[in-house]
């Protein structure tokens, strides 16, 4: 049984639901490596991907994902939309589930629109991010790769190395890892790392070196500029220096270092290409594990009850 | 002034020796031996090359100043390293910090590296101040990072307040892993306005713009709160203003990374001063009136500034010879620091001496994370030894630097310096 009606974010999320969508996930990928990967598991079903935003991987990976269990999808971009006509975003979404469909997949912006969608609308909900606020479907896909490579994630030293301020990333897997039992610290500048997100249960470390260290697998994030107003990352060579995740520091590292990255990439700022491209990195894997975590998610939500203990 | 290597041995006899970081005065002796202390005590001497008599004189810390204009690069005509180094040996000090608004500015490792190199064969110890924003426009952030690990000591846009408070606290938050201090000039640009001098009963008289204490103090208050909310460092320069020193003072109660420094010149003058309308006295901030400046001294009294700093700004004589409202801002100091201080805090306020050597040597080096230990066997000799007692006039002639603005010319002080030894050099004073 899985008790959602929408998949919003990971706060407060159950930890044994979570494992649930992880584990639904590592069955989806089996269909992901054989010759015919579709089922029907969502046969008839009719989604929506509503994206405000720009998204590339994000948006085929949700795509694919509903392909994969034959449901059917409609995409909306802004550019397309007639937001740009001044209709307001409660009439958008009202009219489109006037034409009867079961789900909506929406990146949005603005941190609580998904939740704000579930207010106008019956159809169910997977927030696809939200603005600075939640990216829940990455973190979970960054959790199983993490329990693909380690087995658990249990008791596991991740670090998130990055713009913690202004990442939904961040934020869904704190929520999500904390929920695991993993030791999650951030590091980054410290104009990027809100004052009070020890609150949260991580630890905070500006030490590159120190917490490249101490950490099993670190989940490195992309500046972002375009979210930052003013220059609050002086220039790439000085972000590398002070926070890239540079072949040099690899090296001094005697253990094995798993190398994540929800992309897209910066090389030669906060990742260096010999690291993006190593043995250690696991970014790659990643992406298939999205389109698995996302068909999982979906097909709880949307999968008939009766089916959902002999699927396979 | 001569300036001379340091032979290999020299005995410093008979020196009455204050040191200021253990509190102790007594009378002995100290051999250099190739520019170290290599004994302190009653020493006979044996093959000695040099002595240095020190009889009646103070021997202490090199003095240090952490905010000084040596307009290198760019401004050659005004100052250079090389000269303003020798201004300073002239002063006492045997290690300053240069402020990074330079042509270019000082907002990158380059322009960091540039100065400690030029630095070095110097006989002063010279230590950069990179600026906290790109070009000091106050919008964004300079490489911080780098310039630490090149060498900067603190970060400043000097002249240039940072008027939007969301750069002030983002640039705290980012010096917060480097440890060192913000330093930024206190004043509202719209408050202050055209105001060219301190807004006040002298202003309206000479009908001279008013620039209010209010442009100040509102700002050093903002920069307090904004250090105690991030709990980065912050150091306020030149504060001129009794309301400036009653907000760090409460401050310093709630939240304890905050320094402030006081310039001679706003403790020699009042804003009568400017009755003649003397270009020397323009500087920023204003000369301000008597009751904030005895502030000042009340602030020095109790703790509330921590070190004195001389703000030594050079300016070409055309640049100074002008009319009032055209005239630069700013004065050179370091040759005159210890005399104006010395006569105003000791002679007329009752200071000690000891208290005075403090405030221009463990202070400012503390803030700034030097060696504060240093009559010390084996340590570098970086001394000043001084004629506390000796009233004398001071004359264009006893300046070092390239400029001459200084409002302390003919002027009587009290107290001389007479010999300065930094990096295996000795400054006499002629």
């Amino acid at each position: 049984m899985f008790g959602h009606k929408h998949f919003l974010g990971l706060e407060n999320f159950p930890r044994e639901d979570i494992q649930k969508i992880i584990d639904t996930a590592f069955e989806f990928k089996d269909v992901l490596n054989r010759p015919i990967k579709k089922v029907p598991s969502l046969q008839g079903v009719t989604i929506v991907n509503l994206f405000f935003e720009n998204s590339t991987r994000t948006r085929i990976s949700f795509e694919l994902a509903q392909k994969r269990l034959s449901a059917d999808t409609v995409n909306f971009s802004a550019s397309t939309s007639s937001l740009k006509k001044g209709e307001s975003f409660k009439d958008t979404a009202q009219n489109i589930e006037a034409m009867k469909i079961d789900a909506v997949v929406m990146r949005h912006p603005a941190p609580g629109s998904s939740k704000h969608l579930t207010e106008f609308i019956d159809a169910k909900v997977v927030n696809a991010g939200d603005g600075t606020h939640e990216h829940p479907t990455q973190a979970i896909l960054d959790m199983m790769s993490i329990q693909e490579k380690f087995g658990k994630i249990k008791d596991l030293n991740i670090a998130i190395i990055g713009d913690i301020n202004h990442s939904r990333v961040a934020r869904s897997n704190i929520y999500g890892l904390i929920s695991m039992g993993a030791n999650v610290t951030v590091c980054g500048p410290a104009n990027l790392i809100p004052e009070n997100i020890s609150n949260l249960g991580v630890k905070v470390n500006y030490n590159i070196d120190e917490v490249i260290e101490w950490a099993d697998a670190v989940n490195i994030l992309r500046i972002q500029r375009e979210r930052m107003g003013i220059g609050l990352v002086p220039s790439n060579r000085e972000y590398r220096r002070l926070f890239g995740v540079t072949s040099e520091r690899i090296n001094r590292r005697k253990k094995e270092l798993v190398i994540m990255h929800p992309g897209p990439i910066n090389r030669g700022v906060e990742i260096d290409s010999q690291v993006a491209d190593s043995d250690q990195a696991i970014i790659l894997d990643q992406v298939l594990n999205g389109v698995a975590s996302r068909m999982s998610i979906l097909y709880l939500l949307l999968g008939h009850k009766e089916e959902s203990t002999n699927e396979g | 002034m001569k300036v001379n290597k340091l032979d290999s041995k020299v005995l410093l006899k008979n020196a009455t020796i204050i040191d200021p970081l253990k509190e102790s005065q007594s009378k002995a002796d100290i051999l250099l031996v190739e520019g170290k202390i290599a004994e302190i005590g009653k020493i006979q001497e044996l093959d000695v090359i040099k002595t240095v008599d020190c009889s009646g004189l103070i021997l202490t810390h090199g003095f240090c100043d952490l905010h000084v204009h040596f307009r290198d690069p760019g401004n050659g005509d005004k100052e250079t390293l090389e000269s303003g180094s020798m201004s300073a040996l002239a002063g006492g000090f045997t290690r300053v910090c240069t402020m990074p608004n330079t042509q270019p500015t000082v907002d990158n490792p380059e322009s960091i590296n540039y100065i400690i190199e030029k630095s070095k064969p110097l006989p002063v110890h010279i230590h950069p101040i990179g600026s906290v924003t790109k070009g000091q426009q106050g919008v964004e952030l300079s490489e911080m990072g780098l310039m630490h690990q090149a060498g900067a000591v603190a970060f400043s846009d000097d002249g240039l307040p940072i008027q939007n408070g969301l750069v002030m606290r983002k640039a705290l938050e980012y010096s917060k892993m480097f440890g060192v201090p913000i330093i930024n000039h206190a004043e509202d640009e719209c408050l202050r306005a055209d105001g060219l001098m301190n807004e006040g009963k002298v202003s309206t008289r000479l009908g001279l713009v008013g620039n209010p204490s209010i442009a100040e103090s509102i700002m050093v208050f903002r920069d307090l709160k904004l250090a105690e909310l991030t709990g980065a460092k912050l150091h306020i320069p030149h504060v001129s203003t009794a309301e400036s020193v009653k907000y760090i003072n409460e401050m310093k109660n709630a939240y304890d990374k905050i320094t402030a420094e006081v310039t001679p010149h706003h403790l020699f003058y009042n804003d009568k001063h400017l009755e003649n309308y003397n270009t020397n006295l323009k500087v920023a901030p204003p000369i301000r009136d008597s009751l904030s400046r005895e502030a000042l001294i009340k602030g020095i009294k109790n703790g509330t500034i921590d070190c004195i700093a001389t703000d030594h700004a050079p300016h070409t004589v055309h640049e100074k010879e002008t009319t009032f409202d055209l005239a630069s801002c700013g004065l050179i100091g370091l040759e005159s620091c210890f005399g104006v201080v010395k006569r105003i805090l000791a002679d007329e306020e009752g200071v000690s001496l000891i208290d005075i050597i403090k405030l221009l040597t463990i202070s400012p080096r503390k803030i700034m994370g030097f060696d504060n230990n240093l009559l010390e066997i084996g340590k570098e000799a970086e001394l000043v030894i001084l004629d506390d007692e000796e009233r004398w006039n001071f004359q264009e002639k006893n300046i070092e630097s390239k400029s001459k603005n200084s409002p302390f010319i003919n002027q009587d002080l009290s107290g001389r310096v007479k010999y300065t030894i930094s990096n295996g050099q000795i400054a006499t004073s002629s």
